[in-house]
């Protein structure tokens, strides 16, 4: 060691004795007359490791290093190809090449041109790896090394708990309650005033009923997905359409989807309304809520031959004859009925709007 | 300090460098601490590995699609390259997101990566819960590790269901349409959270801004957090390793992390990388342009969730009409138990296994030896029946499409799926036991009678026996004195060495076989050492027959 020379240091400043590595035990002069393997070993030992064994590589110049050799650069060579086909059609497509552009009228080279890249890529990544995986089992040294688990100390623990409780004894916490309380009211307070923006996010549901309502009123037409009015005569008796609110974005409202169904005279002669609401359809006609009361999903297929229709997202089922009682599946209440009569020109129109909540069960539903 | 040069120290402007860093930043202890870390070496370690890599190719990936994704649900009319959807009132997301597919150089192959590497995401995940819970890795110390991993799980499935909502198709936008009715199913808090969560109403206008801020934000954020700590604890605690010669509770036998095995890591995130490039090139998902803009009054039959979310779409297809009708008028709708409830439970017992386990056995001990699964019936089988249910409730998930395709009835499929999930996991569990034991009971027969060799001696008195080939030193009744300990026990002549490792070279041998039998006999491997050894030492090969007919001579078994 020479001489500290660095200004405001004293002749007596030295380094504590666990200052570094083991430099005591190991002098400069000892660790140079050690090979490189010797010396990788020695850090090992000092990390708790021991190498138990080593399988050696195959021997330098053999036929299987050889070998080994071209597969490995095999595989990176190819990765190497893969990578040049992906830039080249990546940056040449639209130059040199077609357009990669693909619209759905086309299916020439553009079809080809995400599976092509995609294959390229795929395939680089994966001979890379693959170069990579032979490289460690082909041609490096297969080495059992056995490294030393510790388990806490009861040294470590005992100390730690001694720094710890001494610096809660300085602050004094315990004995100074007055100090204690004033910061946990702080504390809380503070909490409050961190989490308060979140408050912006409460808003008040039952606010307007909007859960209950829908766009839906007395006199508003029915109209299909295209606006146009719909007139009794318009469908086969058996067919179902699916209407909407003549209102300014009543085709996107969530809401207000509603299925206008013409029953056939077999399944009228059978038809049982829910109670008090037998008045609720037009002639053969009757218009249910389209929005499952299970989870809100459009319900959609109607098969007209069981007057059922079926829930696609939980296979709810629903008996059009029987008021849309759900008759099997998750579902537990009818749909919804919409009253309907005609207006002056002959029109479909709502009588008001439904008389219950549409769509999914909530709490409390039953109130509003 | 002296400067020669050996030829064994690194070229002297690299190692002087190395001193110039080392001296500023005091690495070189750490470094050598990391670098001799020794990692177990068994193929099922790897896959908390394709997890950790899954999430970087999404990180990757899902970076690029942000630049050219817009989270809006304001109306827009189509106007891009895609001929059917031209003139197509839709939200800015659903515009964007065609924009990536179509309109974007390579658009549509980083967001089939993207999805791709989530499926693999997840499915690594799980498969990777599933290797710790029946090898009992979760054991002390690692419950924290193992409650963490769980965490992970869930936030993997919150990023799915929040990233597939993000195109705005029709498809997303019924999932969404289901989660809005599950928020709202919540008794007493439920259409607060709703109003909360949605800003009103479904669907409002807010609800993809949001979605996609906690989709590219703050469940990465967390994730990243989370898997930091994961390999932190798993780092500080070393890893576990499988009973085997050796391998002792207070160490662990394998290789150094540089550079086998940071070597065969690097090559397997090059794997998973390329796996999921390839697949999002050659295998299209969810072609959301099929699908069209998500309408409330539209649905496609055989609408489904991604795969990790199917078995709560089965649990919500299975459960009874049961609303809960309660004084007041209040309601506890059907739809809160199987997805709200079922998925609670279900993670919070996978959460709380590891104590509840503890709290079962009494063990109280540190484990760092894992278990085989047969050596602990009660858990494979616990875990058994817990696939079980799930799978019941993932096939339902699908039951309208294997109704359809296999045309049974769809009621008849739900039934199966309602009476399937109650009756089918307990068989699970009892068929699991028996198997479990039956598979110790084999171990220990080969232990003390040996390997079944397959040949058939006559005996001088007429009697036919099979020939044995015990693993270690027999008592004087032929039984082998080996006791279980934990480890796989060979069950075939071929894993204790009874063929010659095989020439290698694949036109032409490149090895000269005298070597390759020098080798064996060097690792007393197999006939050639046996029979070598025969030479030197019996000299009487008619005694028992020779090695090569069939083993060691042996007494009958009793």
């Amino acid at each position: 060691m020479s001489k500290d020379e660095r200004a405001g240091s004293r002749p007596d400043d030295e380094a504590g004795p666990l200052h570094g590595g083991p430099d005591e035990d190991y002098t400069p002069e000892q660790l140079a007359t050690m090979d490189r393997e010797e010396l990788n070993r020695l850090g090992a030992r000092y990390d708790g490791v021991e190498v138990l064994h080593v399988d050696p590589p195959p021997a330098p110049g053999s036929a299987l290093e050889k070998q080994a050799e071209r597969q490995v650069s095999l595989a990176f060579g190819i990765a190497g190809l893969f990578a040049l086909a992906f830039a080249v059609v990546y940056f040449g497509s639209g130059w040199f090449l077609p357009t990669w552009q693909w619209g759905s009228d086309d299916n020439g080279w553009s079809a080809f041109y995400t599976p092509f890249i995609g294959v390229c890529m795929g395939g680089a990544l994966l001979f890379l790896g693959v170069g990579m995986v032979l490289f460690v089992k082909k041609l490096l040294p297969h080495e059992t090394a056995v490294q030393d688990k510790h388990d806490g100390s009861h040294f470590d623990r005992t100390t730690t708990a001694a720094t710890l409780m001494g610096g809660v004894d300085r602050v004094g916490f315990p004995r100074r309650k007055m100090i204690g309380r004033s910061l946990g009211f702080a504390g809380g307070a503070l909490g409050l005033v961190l989490i308060a923006p979140i408050g912006g996010l409460i808003k008040n549901p039952n606010k307007g009923n909007p859960l209950g309502t829908t766009e839906w009123a007395e006199g508003i037409r029915l109209v299909r997905l295209d606006g146009s009015p719909i007139r009794p005569g318009d469908q086969e008796p058996g067919s179902l359409e699916t209407v909407f609110p003549a209102v300014p974005g009543g085709n996107l409202a969530a809401d207000a989807a509603t299925m206008l169904i013409r029953l056939r005279p077999e399944q009228m002669s059978r038809l049982q309304p829910r109670q008090g609401q037998s008045d609720f359809g037009y002639g053969d006609y009757v218009a249910y809520s389209k929005i499952c009361t299970h989870a809100g999903c459009p319900v959609s297929l109607y098969e007209q031959e069981t007057s059922r229709i079926l829930c696609p997202c939980h296979q709810s089922q629903f008996d059009v004859i029987q008021g849309a009682k759900p008759v099997f599946g998750p579902a537990t209440r009818p749909l919804p009925e919409l009253p309907i009569t005609l207006d002056d020109e002959g029109y479909f129109v709502a009588r008001s709007d439904y008389i219950e909540a549409v769509g999914p069960t909530y709490w409390n539903r039953e109130r509003i | 300090m002296a400067t020669t040069i050996t030829p064994n120290q690194p070229a002297p402007r690299i190692s002087k460098a190395a001193s110039e860093v080392d001296e500023r930043l005091i690495v070189a202890g750490p470094l050598r601490r990391t670098l001799n870390k020794v990692f177990p070496d068994h193929w099922s370690f790897l896959l908390g590995e394709i997890a950790l890599y899954s999430f970087v190719i999404l990180l990757l990936s899902g970076t690029f699609l942000t630049f050219y994704y817009d989270p809006s649900l304001s109306e827009t009319e189509y106007q891009g390259i895609y001929a059917p959807l031209r003139g197509i009132e839709m939200s800015r997301a659903y515009e964007s997101s065609l924009g990536i597919s179509f309109d974007v150089r390579g658009g549509l192959l980083i967001r089939q990566i993207h999805h791709w590497a989530a499926l693999l995401f997840v499915a690594s995940i799980v498969v990777h819960l599933l290797r710790i819970f029946f090898t009992g890795a979760f054991r002390k110390p690692r419950e924290t590790n193992w409650g963490i991993g769980v965490v992970l799980l869930v936030l993997a499935l919150l990023m799915g269901v929040t990233g597939y909502t993000l195109p705005d198709d029709l498809l997303s936008g019924t999932g969404l349409r289901i989660i809005s009715a599950i928020i709202l199913s919540i008794p007493v808090i439920g259409t607060w959270a709703h109003w909360a969560i949605f800003d009103g109403d479904f669907v409002g206008d807010v609800i993809i801004g949001r979605f996609y801020i906690l989709h590219v934000l703050i469940l990465p954020a967390v994730i990243l957090a989370l898997i930091a700590l994961h390999l932190l604890l798993l780092i500080k605690q070393k890893h576990t390793q499988f009973p085997g010669p050796g391998r002792t509770e207070h160490n662990v036998v394998g290789n150094r992390l540089f550079p086998a095995f940071a070597g065969k890591a690097t090559a397997l995130f090059f794997i998973v990388f390329g796996l999921c490039a390839a697949l999002g090139g050659l295998v299209q998902i969810n072609p959301f342009w099929l699908w069209g803009p998500y309408n409330p009054a539209q649905v496609s039959a055989g609408s489904q969730p991604d795969w990790y979310i199917g078995f709560l779409d089965g649990s919500t297809r299975l459960f009874p009409a049961w609303d809960i009708n309660l004084p007041g008028d209040y309601t506890i709708p059907a739809l809160f138990w199987p997805t709200v409830v079922i998925a609670g439970l279900m993670f919070t017992l996978l959460a709380l296994y590891p104590q509840i386990e503890r709290k079962l056995t009494g063990d109280t001990a540190s484990h760092h030896l894992l278990q085989r699964p047969r050596d602990v019936p009660v858990r494979t089988s616990i875990g058994a029946m817990a696939l079980m249910f799930y799978g019941v409730l993932w096939l339902s998930g699908g039951n309208d499409l294997i109704a359809d395709k296999f045309d049974i009835s769809l009621n008849a499929m739900t039934w199966f799926g309602r009476i399937g999930c109650v009756v089918l996991p307990p068989i699970a569990y009892m068929v699991t036991y028996r198997i479990c034991l039956g598979l110790q009971r084999h171990d220990r027969e080969v232990l003390e009678h040996g390997i079944e060799t397959g040949v058939i001696r006559r005996l001088p008195s007429g009697e036919f026996i099979e020939v044995h080939q015990p693993l270690g030193p027999v008592d004087e009744h032929g039984h082998g004195q080996l006791t279980y300990a934990g480890a796989p026990v060979p069950k075939r002549m071929n894993q204790v060495g009874g063929a010659r490792r095989a020439i290698k070279g694949f036109f032409k041998p490149i090895e000269q076989p005298s070597d390759v039998e020098l080798e064996a006999q060097r690792e007393r491997r197999g006939l050639a050492a046996a029979e070598a050894d025969r030479e030197v030492t019996s000299g009487r090969p008619s005694e028992g027959g020779r090695p090569s007919e069939g083993g060691r001579p042996q007494d009958p078994r009793d």
